[in-house]
C-alpha cells in the first residue's frame, strides 16, 4: 500500500478538485477547485518519473540509476499552461464582477434571465 | 525552404500573432493577418499536393529524430484537415475587418487578430504534430485564445460564456493529459506512431482502456459531443460573429481529427472495442445528439444559436460515422468534417454580414432581408441547402456516404435517423428563410453587406456547390486518409 501512497493522494486531490468545480457556485472557488484538479495531475506525472533507488537526474559521480527527467520537463510546460489558464480565468472573473456586480453563479444566471 | 513546410504551417501564424500586437493599428494588423493566413493557405495546399504525390512527410523538430524529438508528421489525414482549416481561416480573416468595424470598438481590433492567429496556430499545431504531449500544448494554446475570443463579444453574457467554456475546456484538456500520462508510463514514448506500435504488445490492456477513457472524455468535451456540449451554444452565440464563423468551422473539426487519430491509429479500434463497445456508444450518443440538438434548434429565436445547436447535431453525424467503424463510415465522417466546415463557415459569415448591417441576429432582425440584402441571403440559402443535404450541394455528398455506410452495416434505423435529422434541419432553416423572404421589413432601410464580407461568403457558398458536384478532391482526399488509417493497423 505504501508503494501507492503518491497515487492515493493524486486520486484524492483529483476527485476533490473536480467536486469543488461542480459543487461550488462561487466563480473564484470553482477556479480553486480547477487548480487543485490540475495540480493533482502534475503530481501524478512526477510520481511516475520516480525510479526506485534512482537519484535526481543530474550527472554526479557514483550514481548509476537516475529518475526519469522527461515527465518533469513535461509538467514544467503544463504548469506554465496552468498559470496562463488561471490568469485568464481570474481576469474573466474580474470583468464578470464589474459587469454583473457578483461572482455567484446563480445571481449571474438570474440577472441574465430577467433581461 | 520546401522541406520546412511542415513546421512553417504552424510557425507562420504563431509568429504573425505577436507582430499584429506590435502593429497596433487595426487596419495594419488586419492586412498583416490576411497576409499570414494566405501564406499559410498556400503552404497547406503545397503540403496537400506533396502528400498526395509522395506520401507522409516527417519533420524532426530541431533535428532531433523521432521518437526522441518532437516529430511533425503530415499524412493524408492531417493534410486534408489542414486544408479545411486554412480555407476557412482565409475566408474569415478577409471578411473580419468589415464585421469587426460594426461590432467592436477600434482598440479591440488588433487583439482580435492576435487571438485569431494564436487560435489558428494552435489548431494547426494539433493537426501537424505527431507527438501526443505536443498536442496538449497546442490544444491549450488554441483553447486559451478561444476563451479570450469569446470574451471579446459585445454582450456581458460573453464573459460568462467564456468563463464556462474555460472551465469545461480546461477539465477536458486535463483529462486528455491524464490519458497521455497513462500511455506514456505504459510505453515510455510520446510519439503517436511509436505508441501505436508498442501498445498492442502490452499485457496491461486494462490500463490502456483507462487511458483511452480519459483521452476520449477529454476530447469529447472539446468536440461538444452530447452530453458534454453545454458550453457550445452559449460560447458560439456570444463570441464576435467572425470568431464564431472560424470556431464553428474549425475548432470542433480539429477535436474530431484528434479523436480519429487516437481511436483508429494510436489505440486501434479493434483493440479498444474488445475491451468496451465504444463504437456502439458513439452510435447512440451521435443519434441522440442529432435528434435532440436539432429539435432544440427549432425553438431558438437567435439565429446564431440555431446554427450553434445545429453544429451539435452535425457533430452527431460525424461521431456516427466514426462509430460505424467500417471504411465507408470513416470516410463519411471525414467528408462531413470537411463539408460541414464549409457549410458552417458560409452560414456564420452570412450571419456576420447581417449583424454588420442590422445590428443583431434575432429572428425578427432577418425580416425582409431577402429583398434588402439579396446577396447575403442568397449565400445563406446555399449554405442552408447544403446543411439540409439537398443534392448538388456538399452536404448531400457526405450524408449520402453516411447512409451508404449505415446500409453496409445493416443498420437501417440509422438511415432513417439521417433522413429525420435532415427533415428537422429543413424546419429550422425554413423558419429563417420564411422570415427573410416572406415578411416585410419595417423601420429604416438596410443596404447590402460590404463587398469584403460578400466575397468570403460567396467563396464558401460556391465551394459548397463545387464540392457537391465535383467531389474528386474531397472524396479522393478522404479516401487516401481512410486507406492510411485502416492500413496502418488492419
Amino acid at each position: 500500500m505504501a508503494d501507492y501512497y503518491n497515487y492515493l493522494i493524486v486520486v484524492l486531490l483529483m476527485v476533490m478538485g473536480l467536486y469543488i468545480v461542480m459543487a461550488q457556485g462561487n466563480l473564484v472557488k470553482k477556479l480553486i477547485g480547477l487548480n487543485i484538479f490540475q495540480t493533482s495531475v502534475f503530481i501524478f506525472y512526477i510520481s511516475t518519473a520516480k525510479v526506485s533507488g534512482g537519484t535526481a537526474p543530474i550527472v554526479i559521480d557514483g550514481a548509476e540509476l537516475y529518475s526519469n527527467p522527461l515527465p518533469q520537463v513535461l509538467i514544467l510546460t503544463a504548469i506554465v499552461v496552468g498559470i496562463a489558464t488561471m490568469s485568464l480565468a481570474l481576469a474573466l472573473v474580474l470583468r464578470i464582477k464589474r459587469a454583473y456586480g457578483s461572482v455567484e453563479e446563480d445571481v449571474i444566471l438570474e440577472q441574465d434571465k430577467s433581461c | 525552404m520546401l522541406s520546412h513546410l511542415a513546421v512553417l504551417q504552424v510557425v507562420v501564424p504563431l509568429l504573425a500573432a505577436p507582430t499584429c500586437l506590435i502593429l497596433e493599428r487595426a487596419r495594419a494588423a488586419w492586412l498583416f493577418a490576411c497576409l499570414a493566413c494566405l501564406l499559410s493557405l498556400g503552404i497547406s495546399i503545397a503540403l496537400f499536393m506533396q502528400v498526395e504525390a509522395s506520401g507522409p512527410i516527417s519533420y524532426a523538430l530541431g533535428g532531433w529524430e523521432a521518437p526522441w524529438g518532437i516529430e511533425y508528421r503530415i499524412d493524408a489525414l492531417s493534410s486534408f484537415v489542414l486544408l479545411l482549416i486554412n480555407l476557412v481561416a482565409a475566408a474569415v480573416i478577409i471578411g473580419a475587418n468589415s464585421s469587426l468595424t460594426a461590432e467592436l470598438p477600434e482598440p479591440r481590433h488588433s487583439p482580435f487578430y492576435v487571438l485569431f492567429l494564436l487560435c489558428f496556430a494552435g489548431l494547426q499545431g494539433i493537426v501537424a504534430t505527431g507527438d501526443a504531449f505536443n498536442v496538449f500544448v497546442f490544444l491549450e494554446i488554441s483553447s486559451l485564445a478561444t476563451y479570450a475570443l469569446v470574451a471579446l463579444g459585445r454582450d456581458r453574457r460573453a464573459l460568462f460564456a467564456a468563463y464556462q467554456y474555460l472551465i469545461v475546456g480546461t477539465i477536458g484538456a486535463t483529462f486528455y493529459l491524464i490519458g497521455i500520462g497513462f500511455l506514456y508510463s505504459l510505453t515510455g514514448t510520446l510519439n503517436m506512431a511509436d505508441m501505436a506500435q508498442l501498445l498492442p504488445g502490452l499485457e496491461e490492456q486494462r490500463l490502456v482502456a483507462a487511458a483511452f477513457a480519459f483521452v476520449v472524455i477529454g476530447i469529447a468535451m472539446k468536440l461538444a459531443l452530447f452530453p458534454l456540449h453545454g458550453w457550445l451554444p452559449d460560447a458560439y452565440s456570444q463570441a464576435p460573429s467572425m470568431a464564431t464563423a472560424f470556431l464553428a468551422a474549425s475548432a470542433t473539426k480539429v477535436a474530431l481529427y484528434l479523436f480519429i487519430r487516437m481511436y483508429f491509429e494510436v489505440l486501434g479500434q479493434d483493440a479498444v472495442n474488445a475491451l468496451f463497445p465504444v463504437g456502439k456508444l458513439f452510435l447512440l450518443l451521435g443519434a441522440i445528439a442529432v435528434i435532440l440538438a436539432s429539435l432544440a434548434a427549432i425553438r431558438q429565436n437567435n439565429v446564431k444559436r440555431v446554427f450553434a445547436l445545429s453544429s451539435v447535431g452535425q457533430i452527431g453525424y460525424l461521431v456516427i460515422g466514426v462509430g460505424l467503424g467500417n471504411a465507408l463510415g470513416l470516410q463519411a465522417a471525414l467528408l462531413h468534417l470537411f463539408n460541414h466546415g464549409l457549410i458552417k463557415a458560409a452560414l456564420f459569415i452570412a450571419v456576420a454580414a447581417v449583424v454588420c448591417r442590422v445590428g443583431g441576429s434575432r429572428l425578427e432582425d432577418f425580416r425582409g432581408l431577402g429583398r434588402a440584402m439579396p446577396w447575403t441571403m442568397g449565400g445563406m440559402v446555399i449554405g442552408a441547402l447544403s446543411l439540409i443535404g439537398v443534392p448538388l450541394t456538399a452536404g448531400f455528398v457526405s450524408k449520402w456516404y453516411l447512409v451508404l455506410a449505415a446500409m453496409e452495416s445493416g443498420l437501417w434505423p440509422l438511415v432513417a435517423l439521417v433522413l429525420i435529422g435532415s427533415f428537422i434541419a429543413l424546419f429550422y432553416v425554413w423558419r429563417i428563410v420564411e422570415v427573410a423572404y416572406f415578411q416585410p421589413r419595417d423601420g429604416a432601410a438596410v443596404s447590402e453587406a460590404p463587398l469584403m464580407l460578400l466575397l468570403p461568403l460567396w467563396a464558401m457558398a460556391l465551394a459548397n456547390l463545387y464540392f457537391g458536384i465535383d467531389t474528386s478532391l474531397t472524396v479522393g482526399g478522404s479516401e487516401q486518409a481512410v486507406n492510411f488509417l485502416m492500413g496502418s493497423r488492419p
